[in-house]
């Protein structure tokens, strides 16, 4: 059985189709990146894998599962817009959602429990290459950084799937590079099955091993909601072409998008 | 240059004790003048006649407390405003994040916290005395409704300003809406809301003042009500004095709480 099973699942909203006829299956480990036109549903379509929104009808299995309607722990996110608590340094950050699993009331870890909670997430901080900064609050950091601290963030919890909305759109080409050798490399190290949305084709063919495409199929110009976006382009790239990621797909993979 | 890009540099000091000066000086020579004319003045007494009048205030015993009456008066004024505030702060926070993180209490309970909030509360005031009498409880109690409404809705719209992404973000790192509630709104509100609170400050000392003039037997705001009858302005003028210095250092002291207590706050801007 397939790790995440995406059953007919159809987006409305009253006489808006955004999403229609999505069926696919997703195996643990891949890395998925989702690209089209603007409004083509691709964020939306995130956004129900988050369970911020639901499916108008069809069905999402994770492990045989149906997702529940609400966010979870068992799906990790990261948004373009940074999500830090202003509050709380670096570490603290990442310590926060470990310490709500361990103390339901407070949410807050005390004596041996918040020493062992502090060293995991700081291997976490070092894994997104922090650990100058982690005693820091979000303000003083850069964009970059900012970026870093949120993956870290997502995944000290060990999400099932890793949702990224855009995560580098905001950020200058240089640390937009250095994050994506990150997230390639946390990828590797800790297996994780993720989505990204993104506009960057290059960015795309680069980090992903299935490449989703959305776009609309039947369009009305006299109705232009009548229809929906699906995917209408699934590619499989290679898995093993990581290590020297890059120049050698870019020319051919420009003609698939055409 | 441009007057935008003029600063006051290090003379910055000094501009700032200026007007100071310059009012203390305008009474001064208006003081003079009168007496010049009339030496039994009462409108704007001397400052030596001030400086008695202050000196018998904080020196001596009053027949009936045996304590000097400036002192009674503070305490009688600041245990007021302080229970006042602090059951407004307390309901502000709890109303306020109830309504502004939890949008089935903010159906229920929004619009009748905004009603609420327009009464004018001196208008509620002959109903606090005829329920609590002229006990201390109806004036502590005109200054927290006076004053809760507001720190209600700035506590309110301040929890809602956490980003969508935010509250999504803590849901997938487990939270549940206690936890929410507790690691993310409340340090959010926390310096926002005392920092409304300073702003509450003026309101706070009108409510005390109004109550004070029109039903007690000490504190600050009966003393110059009940000076105006004599027209003790050596008497008036100290006390409103003191009260400005009392409402400046409360100003003050909640300030550096925010910078000591939220250090992550002012960078956040």
């Amino acid at each position: 059985m397939s790790y995440l099973q995406i059953r007919n699942v159809w987006k409305t909203y009253e006489d808006n189709v955004i999403l229609e006829k999505l069926n696919f299956t997703i195996e643990k480990g891949e890395f998925c990146t989702l690209i089209g036109p603007s409004g083509c549903g691709k964020s939306t379509f995130l956004r129900m894998l988050l369970g911020q929104e639901n499916p108008s009808r069809g069905t999402i299995l994770l492990e045989g599962e149906p997702l529940s309607n609400e966010p979870g722990s068992d799906r990790g996110v990261v948004f373009q817009k940074y999500t830090l608590f202003p509050h709380l340094r670096a570490l603290e950050n990442v310590m926060l959602g470990l310490e709500m699993e361990h103390s339901v009331f407070l949410g807050k870890a005390f004596g041996s429990s918040r020493r062992r909670i502090k060293e995991e997430a700081m291997e976490m901080i070092k894994a997104v290459g922090l650990e100058q900064s982690a005693h820091k609050y979000p303000s003083e950091l850069s964009g970059g950084m900012q970026q870093r601290l949120s993956i870290a963030q997502a995944l000290v919890k060990k999400p099932k799937i890793l949702l990224l909305d855009e995560p580098f759109g905001a950020l200058d080409p240089g640390s937009r590079s250095d994050m994506q050798e990150l997230v390639h490399g946390l990828w590797q190290t800790y297996g994780l099955t993720a989505f990204m949305v993104t506009h960057d084709v290059k960015e795309a063919f680069e980090l992903g091993t299935r490449l989703l495409v959305f776009d609309k199929v039947r369009n009305d110009p006299h109705s232009p909601n009548a229809y929906g976006a699906t995917v209408v382009n699934d590619i499989k790239l290679d898995k093993n072409k990581r290590k020297n990621k890059g120049e050698e797909h870019v020319d051919h993979d420009e003609t698939i998008i055409a | 240059m441009r007057l935008i890009n003029l600063n006051a540099g290090r003379f910055s000091p000094l501009l700032k004790i200026v007007p100071f000066v310059i009012l203390g000086l305008v009474y001064w020579i208006a003081a003079d003048a009168r007496h010049a004319l009339n030496p039994e003045d009462k409108l704007l007494p001397t400052f030596e006649a001030i400086g008695e009048a202050v000196k018998t205030m904080v020196m001596e015993p009053d027949e009936l407390t045996e304590e000097p009456i400036l002192y009674t008066d503070t305490v009688a004024s600041l245990t007021r405003i302080a229970q006042g505030l602090g059951i407004a702060t307390v309901v502000g926070l709890i109303l306020g994040i109830v309504q502004g993180t939890l949008p089935l209490f903010r159906s229920l309970l929004s619009p009748f916290s905004a009603a609420v909030s327009l009464i004018p509360p001196i208008a509620i005031l002959p109903i606090l005395l005829i329920i609590f009498g002229l006990e201390e409880s109806a004036k502590v109690a005109l200054i927290a409704i006076g004053v809760a409404p507001f720190l209600i809705r700035d506590t309110q719209q301040h929890s809602m300003e956490l980003s969508e992404e935010l509250l999504i973000k803590v849901q997938t790192l487990g939270a549940s809406t206690w936890q929410i509630i507790l690691r993310v709104v409340l340090p959010h509100v926390m310096p926002r809301l005392l920092d409304a609170l300073r702003l509450s400050l003026g309101a706070a000392w009108l409510f005390l003042i109004t109550a004070e003039a029109i039903a007690s037997s000490e504190g600050l705001g009966y003393r110059i009500f009940l000076m105006r009858r004599y027209m003790e302005m050596d008497v008036i003028l100290p006390y409103v004095a003191w009260i400005t210095l009392l409402a400046f250092l409360m100003d003050w002291i909640l300030a550096m709480i925010i910078r000591r207590a939220f250090p992550w706050y002012r960078k956040e801007k």
